[in-house]
């Protein structure tokens, strides 16, 4: 685990009681709010439907229990019990109030945390594969770039106002779980020849004009991995269109001027800012690197594990739907459901954080790990504690044995909380968990993924949701609208429209009818939804949205 | 030809808890929807909105919002400002839960 070192800590008290004073000023009326907001944003706090909400940084995704002791003790003390984690590695509290920001924000701080960069143009929270340190087929531990990236981007002073914000996404695994190709910049730890190495990915995204990240190179050394990211970003900071916010982000500069231009110019931009790093940042990276040692795994029987998975068939589901392969022999990675059937995704109580901090220090070595998808992670827990574990969570309501299923569903807070919405997503993804919970068929239908936005910003991930659902305002009716398709791991795709939108009565029963389509297609229970998509295309589930004449003219054009 | 004006209120947040919050006559801002002033008249409406937008120290982010006057008092015609008026529908924890 990282430790803040004591220039960190003072910054981040500095920062604080700087803030405490300017939300003091504001409400003796010394500051008027377009004063004001920009100073807000800075600290993570912003004006949503009703009420505020304070967004924080869990860098790359990672915990200790103490943090999350804390994140439940902001919950419970300055808001109404719950926390929200989203899609950037972040929890967003949704009903804090103004004058107890500062509050929150120094309670962070005791345990290292803080909400700097969570808004504005400036790099974002750098997140990464959720199975950081763990998983078996990771070549090497994204975190310690991660970190670096961390700690060279914040406060950076040629960063502060980009032409929009930037985000940053590590994985160390070649399967993807980070969703890097639509990050502005992916970067992938990859070995050549026993060297390990960098490949750096550039302009992918969501949101208005969703992209696939291009490659911008396939490797660098880790000497130059900070002077090549800083020349990419330098080079769009220059390039990018400050004149229209909709086309600011690298993704359009990468569209524009085309991958072998930026390419070409990022070479040349590195030749000088290699010369400026002068290796200061490769000694902080091997002491970052010492701090993500792996913990000291124990190396026992797992007979406690294989006997409950023969006896408890309600532990064998839970095992096979959420348990990941680790490193170390008699290990798992648990991951903890937060998409109880029917519930707001995403969402844990104070006391469910607390269960999940203590399950961390009994049996997990103290770590947890949020991951994009929502749901919390024990990365490092041995099999033989698992029945205990398991048992605990049931007791929570946090056993619920459906990741990767068509009720692990992304949703951003749409219209219930943010001010951008033009629909609401919370309670579509409600019904549709519900739905299929109703069905029985969750586990049949297998890997499937429904990813619901509610607005073209994306941040619930629709463009690469198997099942994408983007919520619009139709002459004041909400709308909601289909793609099919998408992809967020290393063969990522975008989806693509079905036609005409649904009502907020008709989507759930629409997307009934493409699983119904994708369960009378697919070859076998062992070809997966998406690649059942791949290999038919769109027309039979054309056919199943809008009947057999659509269908008809999809598979003729 | 301009568009003839829809009867409206002065919406906002509060500025110290972020709460939706409305104009009423007696120029106090209210939590209700249906305590709020419905302004008819256009010239009327861009001076309480004028106003209330001076009042830094109590609302964020003033505007006008449609309504439909009705014996209950003004009821919404957008969604949006229908989920402003009543809370998030995921939990009873806006406006909802004071009935
Ligand atoms: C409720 C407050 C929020 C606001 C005001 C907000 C605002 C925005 C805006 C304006 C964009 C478009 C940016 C652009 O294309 O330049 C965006 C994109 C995005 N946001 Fe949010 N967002 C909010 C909540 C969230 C939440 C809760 C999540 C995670 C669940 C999230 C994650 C993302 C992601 C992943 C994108 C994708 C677009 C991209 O960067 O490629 N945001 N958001
Ligand atoms: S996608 Fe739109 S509605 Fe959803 S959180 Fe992002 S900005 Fe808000």
């Amino acid at each position: 685990m990282y430790r803040y070192t004591d220039f960190d800590t003072a910054f981040v008290a500095e920062r604080n009681r700087q803030f405490r004073q300017q939300v003091e000023r504001r409400i003796a009326g010394h500051l008027t709010e377009d004063e004001f907001k920009p100073l807000r944003l800075m600290n993570g706090l912003y004006l949503q439907l009703h009420a505020y909400m304070l967004r924080v940084a869990i860098p790359y995704g990672t915990l200790n229990s103490a943090q999350m002791d804390q994140l439940a003790l902001l919950a419970e003390k300055w808001d109404k019990g719950y926390g929200h984690f989203t899609t950037r590695q972040n929890i967003q509290y949704n009903w804090p109030k103004l004058r107890d920001v500062p509050d929150m924000l120094d309670a962070l701080a005791e345990v290292g945390m803080h909400a700097i960069q969570t808004s504005g143009n400036t790099i974002r929270n750098v997140t990464a594969d959720h199975f950081a340190g763990a998983a078996a087929d990771e070549i090497a531990d994204p975190r310690p770039v991660a970190e670096l990236l961390r700690q060279w981007s914040t406060d950076h002073p040629e960063f502060q106002f980009l032409p929009r914000k930037f985000k940053i996404a590590v994985t160390g695994s070649p399967n993807d779980r980070a969703v890097i190709k639509a990050h502005d910049i992916g970067i992938q730890v990859v070995e050549r020849e026993g060297r390990i190495g960098y490949r750096v990915l550039v302009g992918g995204g969501l949101g208005r004009t969703p992209m696939i990240g291009k490659e911008l190179t396939e490797f660098v050394p880790l000497a130059e991995l900070l002077p090549f990211v800083e020349a990419t970003v330098s080079v769009w900071n220059l390039l990018g269109r400050r004149d229209n916010k909709y086309k600011a982000r690298i993704k359009i500069t990468v569209h524009e001027h085309g991958i072998d231009e930026i390419r070409r110019l990022v070479e040349d931009r590195f030749a000088e800012t290699r010369q400026a790093f002068n290796g200061a940042d490769l000694e902080l990276f091997d002491e970052i690197a010492a701090q993500f040692q792996p913990p000291a795994f124990r190396n026992v029987p797992t007979d406690a594990y294989d006997s409950a998975y023969e006896a408890d068939p309600v532990f064998r589901a839970w095992a096979d739907t959420n348990l990941w392969d680790h490193k170390a022999p008699g290990y798992a990675i648990a991951q903890i459901s937060l998409k109880p059937h029917g519930q707001t995704p995403g969402d844990a109580t104070a006391d469910q954080m607390r269960v999940m901090a203590d399950l961390a220090r009994r049996f997990g070595h103290d770590e947890l790990r949020i991951s994009h998808e929502q749901n919390v992670v024990l990365p490092h827990v041995h099999k033989s504690d698992l029945p205990e574990v398991h048992k605990i969570l049931k007791a929570h309501g946090l056993a619920t044995a459906n990741i990767g299923l068509i009720s692990d569903i992304i949703a951003c807070p749409g219209m219930d909380y943010c001010a951008l919405a033009t629909a609401r997503s919370i309670p579509i993804a409600q019904e549709i968990a519900t739905r299929f919970d109703e069905l029985k068929i969750e586990h049949e239908i297998g890997d499937l993924k429904i990813k619901i936005s509610g607005c073209i910003n994306a941040c619930g991930h629709h463009h690469v949701g198997h099942i994408g659902i983007l919520g619009l305002d139709r002459a004041g009716v909400e709308n909601y609208q289909i793609t099919l398709g998408g992809d967020a791991t290393e063969t990522a795709s975008l989806g693509t429209r079905t036609g005409p939108g649904f009502s907020a009565e008709e989507i759930v029963p629409a997307v009934e009818r493409v699983v119904q389509a994708y369960l009378e297609h697919r070859e076998s229970p062992e070809e997966p939804f998406l690649a059942a998509y791949r290999r038919l295309g769109m027309a039979p589930f054309k056919t199943a949205l809008y009947g057999e004449e659509t269908g008809k003219k999809a598979r003729a054009a | 030809m301009p568009k003839p004006f829809t009867p409206k209120v002065v919406t906002a947040n509060a500025l110290l808890e972020g709460d939706v919050i409305y104009l009423a006559a007696d120029d106090s801002w209210v939590r209700s929807l249906s305590q709020a002033e419905v302004l008819t008249d256009e010239a009327v409406a861009q001076i309480r909105l004028l106003d209330a937008s001076a009042r830094q120290a109590e609302a964020v982010g003033v505007y006008l919002a449609d309504v439909a006057p009705s014996d209950e008092g003004p009821q919404t015609t957008h969604f949006r400002e229908t989920f402003r008026a009543t809370g998030p529908s995921n939990y009873a924890h806006g406006k909802q839960a004071e009935g």
